[in-house]
Formats: structure tokens, sequence, C-alpha cells
């Protein structure tokens, strides 16, 4: 528990020291980096103590706040949390301490390493508190750091609206949670986590529990139609930060959810189906919204909500598994998921990062702006190429093991009886194969756009390569999605103690067993597919030893004088697959076409705005402030009355209190 | 394991190119032509490997790379499939998730090999090549879940292995609906008609032949065999699942396997004289339908199972 305790007196600390010395950007630019990556060292090993010797602590200390308690815990669910949060924030650190460089003097950058560090160190509270206020103080703290890292560039009304949303949301997420939390404190009256496990004994409760779970956690981890603030607030940060919320910030939304699952006992089926619904939902639309964006990182965004639904898709078939009994399709399901968890923070962090060295070098983040980037960018462009090959599942790399093991988990479904069960499965099985071609789809867009062919604009002409802190993380992150893709049958082994505790009191058997072999013989193609593919690039490398190779243009078809701006865009790439998809998209395309006989402009464009955001949302905050406009007399600006009005409140409640006595 | 397991993959890796010889030959005897020599794709590789290359200014290394990487995922992709009794080589539980996005990973990097010669025409191949496959993935996925839904395996060598000919008695019309569905796999994954048209190369109205287009030499031999791979890898799945010769000797089954890829090389090529390509909008709807045929076929196991 100790170095807990110094990770986040580090992180607190050295957040402090940023806003005092915030008149010297040059020392906060030392002082905010250096603190979370000093910070994250000793969580990191707490946390891997945690996980591989099983380690397990409480700490209470006293803190006088009524109904409050100040306990920590680590277990391996929470172990299992922090090693994303504190890995990701470390490098998100270094790279932003090169990437925030160009607003030294010109941005408070003291306060944004400030909040940068409070973040770490209240995602790390949240996934190890056991209270119920020290948890909800920890995920308002993080909501509201992260708050003020998205309004990083205020100036922008888009950054302004941005940060609004996400006020708003996170917000109304939170309300859930606090009803949840007094609903779980009811039957022994204190918020610590310990009694909460009362619960399972009233199923209807239980169940109001998880559906209050759901919104809430939902709401942060930005399942659809709840994400409406990610699409948003992940452009507009600055992109180090994106690379925390986008990577681990969100998944304390999925820690939420499965803690919670600890305290509501045996899940009846139907929890099950909700989750795999909400999976599919997010999963397919997610990857859809995505492939109709041309910003880039709000693109990434939606990948977000496409991955958290493959997550939640997991998690959901492990509950299905227990409900209906088969403890081993209930382990894949949940190792899937949770496997995903860490695999997503890495390669979003990754593409995060591509991203924000991109705009770096271009100041554009618009696709169909850029183009060749490859030939300037080699580090920025490989490392990218590695994130959305993971990204959309291809072995050999990590976003195919745990792809595969829900896949597995489902497979494992189909020969359950019971139709509703087995159309589950089925249903978990097709949405995975359409988001993996969707995802290879607007991955290949993306790549493809950024950094293949020939620039599309002067800036990208002229992008040079990020500097070594830049390029550093995004290296070892590529590194890492390789890794874990080659060595899943060990990274199964970490997995274990997490999923065990899961199951609760089922016993799952020797799963990792069952699931050794596919997971070996997996790791075992990979490596020899890289073999292969060495051997035949050497052979083909060596093949023309003494011919002749040309280089000349692209063939062009006869036409002699094609320019780079006649390449396929983005937008064309995609736009066969966002028509084919249309009545869900519902793209606003604005054409106005070649006129006369010497036509002088002609232009094109697309814009695919959220559906919830459109379509639920809008006509419905719409109504309220129309309900709420009828009050608006209450409200007129005169002071005088207000007191009035304070005044005969304090009467009313006094006559109350004096007329119950 | 004995020499049987490996025979299938070792006798795809050599005889694969006979593919697409037959196909053309079925061809030119429907339309009352000679046709080219059976063995053409293998004189065509032992040209293309003898020559130089020339490569596009615009290009990296994301081009270079791209053919031996995708001739790596198909070979390691043939020796997932199994040959009538006799497991595949890597056979084991969960083979056909690997194989299918063994497929995926060939065709990204296909993808990004095209789009990274900047010209629209390869963009448009790789903008209907990622359409299509997008619908074309579930489908294969699909029937393959049938199947495995129906047998109670998941490894293509439990499931093929598993098709026996009570089951043809039995649930024979869902078998024929995932077959159905597999079919249409094959020829959409193979670029064939009335997907794509593996003749024309430079008009608008063609998918992977386009993408290749500024591939020569060395590169194009190991896309040309790579093509004459993924032919024999998917033709595979749907002769195993028409012979089910489960108990016969060997060499018995390995041959009649064989023989069943000519004939569906023949057939390949009897679709192709017979139909004409579908209109681009037209394909979309062609892939869903696979997708709908397998899940018919999944309900109608379904209810047998029941």
């Amino acid at each position: 528990m100790t170095p807990i305790l110094t990770a986040l007196a580090i992180w607190l600390a050295t957040g402090v020291l940023c806003l005092a010395f915030a008149k010297r950007p040059r020392l906060v630019q030392v002082i905010g980096p250096a603190g979370a990556v000093l910070g994250s060292l000793p969580a990191l090993f707490a946390a891997s103590r945690a996980l591989l010797c099983g380690s397990v602590w409480t700490l209470h200390l006293p803190w006088p706040l009524p109904g409050a308690n100040f306990v920590i815990g680590m277990d391996a669910i929470s172990a299992f949390f922090t090693l994303p949060i504190v890995l990701i924030c470390a490098l998100a650190a270094i790279y932003g301490r090169e990437y925030l460089r160009p607003y030294e003097g010109r941005k408070a950058l003291g306060t944004s390493w400030c909040m940068f560090n409070l973040l770490a160190a209240s995602m790390l509270l949240v996934v190890l508190a056991r209270n119920g206020v020290l948890f909800l103080l920890a995920w308002e703290a993080m909501s509201l750091s992260s708050f003020f890292l998205v309004m990083f560039e205020g100036e922008k009304t888009e950054v302004r609206r941005a940060g609004w949303t996400y006020l708003v949301a996170t917000h109304i997420g939170t309300a859930f949670l606090l009803v949840m939390f007094v609903l779980l404190g009811q039957p022994t009256g204190s918020l610590d986590f310990d009694g909460f496990g009362r619960i399972a004994g009233t199923p209807a409760l239980a169940s109001l529990a998880f559906v209050l779970a759901v919104v809430g956690f939902g709401t942060k981890a930005g399942f659809m139609p709840l994400h409406v603030w990610l699409p948003e607030a992940h452009p507009a940060a600055p992109s180090h930060v994106s690379a925390v919320m986008s990577g681990v910030m969100i998944k304390t939304g999925i820690y939420g959810l499965l803690r919670t699952l600890l305290w509501l006992g045996p899940p009846p089926l139907w929890w099950g189906y909700l989750l795999v619904a909400i999976g599919v939902v997010s999963g397919v639309l997610g990857v859809l919204f995505a492939l109709a964006q041309h910003d880039l990182k709000r693109l990434l965004a939606y990948h977000s909500v496409e991955n958290i639904g493959i997550i939640v898709l997991g998690l959901g078939i492990g509950l299905i598994g227990l409900g209906s009994h088969h403890p081993l399709v209930a382990a894949l399901g949940f190792a899937g998921g949770l496997l995903h968890v860490v695999n997503h923070a890495i390669f979003k962090s990754l593409l995060f990062m591509g991203a924000g060295s991109v705009l770096h070098a271009t100041g554009s983040r618009e696709l169909d702006q850029l183009g060749g980037l490859l030939k300037s960018m080699p580090s920025t462009g490989a490392t990218f190429l590695a994130g959305a090959a993971a990204i959309s599942g291809l072995p050999p790399l990590n976003g195919f093991v745990s792809e595969f093991l829900i896949y597995f988990a489902a497979f494992g479904l189909l020969g359950a009886s019971g139709i509703p069960v087995v159309l589950a499965a089925l249903a978990a099985i097709v949405s995975l194969a359409l988001i993996g071609g969707l995802a290879a789809a607007c991955f290949t867009k993306a790549f493809g756009t950024i950094f293949l062919g020939e620039a599309r604009s002067s800036q990208a002409e002229h992008a040079h390569e990020a500097g070594p802190c830049m390029r550093a993380p995004p290296i070892l992150l590529a590194a890492l999605c390789l890794t874990i893709g080659v060595t899943a049958p060990f990274v199964i082994g970490v997995l274990k103690p997490v999923v065990n505790q899961l199951a609760g009191t089922t016993d799952l058997g020797d799963w990792t067993g069952a699931a050794a072999l596919p997971l070996a013989v997996v790791a075992c193609v990979g490596v020899g597919l890289l073999a292969l593919f060495c051997i035949l690039a050497a052979v083909r490398a060596m093949l023309p030893a003494r011919r002749m190779t040309n280089e000349a243009v692209t063939w062009d078809c006869g036409y002699i004088a094609p320019t780079p701006r006649m390449q396929y865009t983005a937008s064309s790439f995609a736009d066969p697959l966002t028509r084919f998809f249309g009545a869900v998209l519902g793209t606003h395309r604005k054409f106005s076409g070649p006129r006369g006989f010497f036509p002088d402009s002609a232009s094109y464009s697309t814009e695919t705005p959220d559906m919830s955001r459109e379509r639920l949302y809008k006509p419905v905050f719409i109504a309220v402030e129309r309900a709420m406009s009828k009050f608006r007399w209450i409200q007129h600006g005169r002071l005088n009355l207000y007191i009035l009005y304070i005044v005969l409140t304090l009467l009313a409640l006094l006559t109350w209190k004096l007329g119950k006595s | 394991m004995s020499i049987w397991n490996f025979s299938y993959a070792v006798l795809g890796l050599l005889l694969a190119p006979l593919l697409p010889g037959i196909t053309n030959r079925t061809k030119a005897v429907f339309a009352g032509r000679h046709g080219q020599p059976l063995l053409q794709t293998y004189y065509d590789l032992a040209k293309l490997l003898r020559k130089g290359a020339v490569y596009s200014r615009t290009t990296s290394w994301v081009f270079r790379l791209a053919p031996p990487g995708g001739l790596a995922c198909l070979v390691v992709a043939l020796f997932l499939v199994p040959a009538g009794d006799f497991a595949a080589p890597l056979a084991f539980p969960g083979d056909l998730i690997l194989l299918a996005y063994l497929l995926g990973l060939m065709r990204f990097m296909t993808v990004c090999a095209a789009l990274d010669t900047g010209s629209s025409f390869e963009g448009m191949g790789a903008s209907r090549e990622v359409q299509f496959s997008a619908l074309t993935e579930p489908a294969l996925i699909l029937g393959l879940a049938a199947l495995a839904y129906a047998t109670g395996s998941f490894s293509l060598s439990g499931i093929f292995g598993g098709v026996t000919r009570p089951d043809w008695l039995q649930v024979g019309p869902a078998l024929v609906l995932v077959a159905a569905a597999l079919l249409i796999v094959f020829l959409a994954e193979n670029s064939r008609i009335p997907v794509d048209d593996p003749n024309t190369h430079l008009e608008l109205t063609m998918i992977h032949e386009v993408m290749i287009l500024d591939y020569s030499g060395p590169d194009l031999a190991f896309i040309l065999y790579g093509a004459s791979l993924k032919l024999w890898l998917l033709g595979a799945l749907l002769v195993n699942i028409f012979l089910p010769l489960t108990g016969r000797s060997g060499p018995l089954q390995i041959a009649c396997l064989v023989a069943g890829m000519f004939v569906v090389a023949v057939v390949t090529g009897v679709i192709e004289s017979v139909m004409a390509r579908l209109s681009l909008l037209k394909v979309p709807q062609l892939l869903v339908g696979a997708a709908a045929l397998s899940v018919l076929g999944f309900v109608l196991m379904l209810r047998y199972a029941l």
C-alpha cells in the first residue's frame, strides 16, 4: 500500500507545484511530465505485484466526513485496471511535454499539467476506492480535471461547446450513480463497499441497480446512445489528453460496471442480453459513424465507441455464460472483454498520438487535406500503421487475440440449449464479423489518405517528423501490440485471477487450460507468419539483383497532367459504404456542380452529424428548455426579491419543522 | 498426424495455378474458342519472376512489402484447411476465425498498397474492395458458424470431418443453403463474375485487377500466385462440404478432393460464361443475400436440432 500512497502523493504534489510555478512554463514542462512518470512507477509496481503475486490489501484511514470512510484497496480487478492507467498516463506525459512546447508562454501550461496529474491520481483513486463517497469524489475529480484539460483551447467556440457537452453528459451519468450508491447502501446504512453485497438478496433491487450502473457508467464509457460527448470532447482536447481520455479514462466506466456486478449476485440472463444488445449497437454504429467522418480525431473518437462495444459484447457473452451455466463461455467472454480493455488502451492511445503528431506537423486534422506523410514522417507512419492493423483486429497483433477470445466464447454458446441464448451468440458473431470488416475499411481509409499517395495540400507537403519524445511512446506502444499478440498464452495467465474474481462464487474450472491450446497455435501462427513474410520479402529482394528496376510515375491511363488533388480522398473512399448505410447515418451532402459553358466553381461536401444527438437529445433538451422557460418569470434579476424567496423558504421550513414537533 | 494431413496443402501450393487455367479453358469452350494452354498461369509466373520491375515514384515501402505479405498470409491459411477426414496441420478450435482474419490481413495490405500509388483508379478499386469485403466477411463467418452449430465443432477440421452422409440426408436443405452462401463468398473473394471481372483491367467496373495495376515483374508474380492459392483455399471449403468422404482410404479421399477442386474451377468457368457481371449497385445486395442464406441455413439447422 505504500507504493500506491507514494504514487498518489507524487501526482498531487507535482500537480500543486505546477500550479505554483505557473508563471514559469519551462519549469512546469519539467515538473509536470516528470511527476506523471515518477508517480506511475510505484503504482505500476503495486499493480503488478497484486496481479502476479496476488497481494491483496485494504487500507482504512480516518476521514472526518459523514457517511464517508477513506478506504482504498487492491485486488485483482483494481490491479488490472491500474496497469493501463499508469502505463498510458506516463507515456502520454512524455509525449505531451513535446506536444505542448509550441504553447509555452501562450497558454496556461501550469494549469494543464496540474489537471493532467490530478486526472491520473483521480483515475487511480477511482479504481482503488472502497467507499461510495470516496468513489464519487474521485469520479467527480476525474470528470472535472478532464473537463479542464478539454478546455485547453477554450477560446475556440467548438472547444467550449465540446467542453459544455462533456460537462453536462458526465454529470447526468453521475446523477444515476448517486442514486445507485444510495440504493446499494440502503440495507446496511453504510456506503462502504463491503456491505453492498447485501442487495443480492433482493433480485428486483439488484436489477434496478444494474440498470442504473449501465446508464451511469455507460455514459462515461460511451455506450451508444449515451456516447454523445465522446466525438465532441476527444477532438477538442490536446492529443496527449485525448490519448489518456480515450485510452483509459472511459475504461473506468467499464471498471465501475464490473465492480457493481460483483455486488449484485448471480446475474439473470437478461442482463447478458442487455449488454450484448448494447455491444452490438455501439460496435456497429460506432464504426459506421467513424467511417463517415473526415476529421481524424473525430474518427478515432467514434472508434472508441466501437471498441467499447466490443468490450461490452465480451462481458455480455460472459454474463450469458454465467446465467446459462457455461463456465468456459463465461470465462472466455470475460477474458476477451478484459483483454480488449488493455488492448484498446494501447492501440487507441498510439493512434491518438499519431494523430497528434500529424496535427503538429501539418496543422490539420482534415483527412482530405493530407497525404503522402509516410515519406516525411516514417516513424509516425509506421507506428500508425501498426495501430491501424491492431485496431482492425488483424493477426498477429493484440486486437486479434481479444476478439478471438470473444468469438471463441460466442461459438461456445452456439451449443447451448435455448433459442434466445443461441440467437444472442449469433448476433455477437455477426456483428463482430461486420465490425471487423468495417474497421479495416475505416483504417485503410485513415492510413491511406494521411500517409500514402501524394500530399493534397502544401501543409502536408512541408510536414516534418515529430521530435524524439513524440516518437518514442508510439514505438513502445506498437511493440506492445505485437508482444501481446504473440505471447497470448502467457497473457491469459495474467487475466486468470481477474476473471475468477468476476465469476464470483461460480467455479470456472481450468478455463485457461482450454484456452491455452488455441491461443498457443494463434501465437505460433503469428510468429510463423512473420517468419514466412521475412523469407518471402528476402526472396523478393534477391530476385532482381542484376535486373533493371525502374522508377516511373503511377500509371495515369494516358492522362498527361494528373495532380495530387485528383487522388481518391477519404470521403470518396468511404462513399460506397456510407451510401449503403445511408439510412442509419443520415449524411448531409452539399453539392453545387459546375454550371454554364465556362464553369468557374464547383463544390461538394459531406457532414455526418451524430444520430443520437440530432434525433434523441436535441428534441428532448429543446422540450425541457421550452417547459422551463415558463418559469422564467421567477428569475428576473432583482436581488431584493431573491432575498425575499430565501426568507419565505426559511419561514416555510421553520413552520414545517415546528408543526412536526 | 500423417503425410495425408499435409498433402492437401502441399498439393495446393503445387496445383493451385492450374485452377485459373481450367476456368479459362471452360470459358473458351463455351465461347467456341481454342483457348489458352491449361498451364498458362505457370508460364506467366515463370516469365514474371524472370523480369525486372517498375515502381511508381509515389510509392513507399508499403507498396513493396504488400505482395510478399499477402502471399505469406495465404500460405499460412492454406495449412488451416482440412481434407476430408484429415485434420489440417494447424487445426485447432477457432481456426475458422483465424482463416477469415488472415484473409482480412491480406486484404488490408493489398488495399494499402493500392492507396500507396496515389492513383484514383487504384483508389476506386480499393474503395469497392473494402465495401464488398465488409459484407462478405459476415457471410463467410455466418456460413461457417452454421456448420459449426450443425457439427458441434469450432474448428474447420472438425466441421468438415463432421459433415457426413447422414447429415446430408437429415439437414440437406440447410447444407445446400450454406453451400450456396459459401459459393457466393468464393466468387466474391476471388473477384470472379458476377461480382468482379478478372478480364477487365482498365475499365471503371473492376475491383481487384485495378488495385494491382501498378505492379510488375516478380511482385505481380507473387500476386498472381496468391490469387491462385486463394481460389484453392476457398474452393476447398466448398469441396469439403460436398464430398463427405469420411472413412475412405487416404489416397482416395485426396484424389476425390483434388478432382473436386477441378470441378469447382469448371463450375466457375460455367458461371462466368453464362452470366454477366452484376451492376456495382447490385453487388452489395448479392452479398447481403449470401449472409441471409447463411442465416436461413442456420435457422433450419436450429429447427432440426430441436
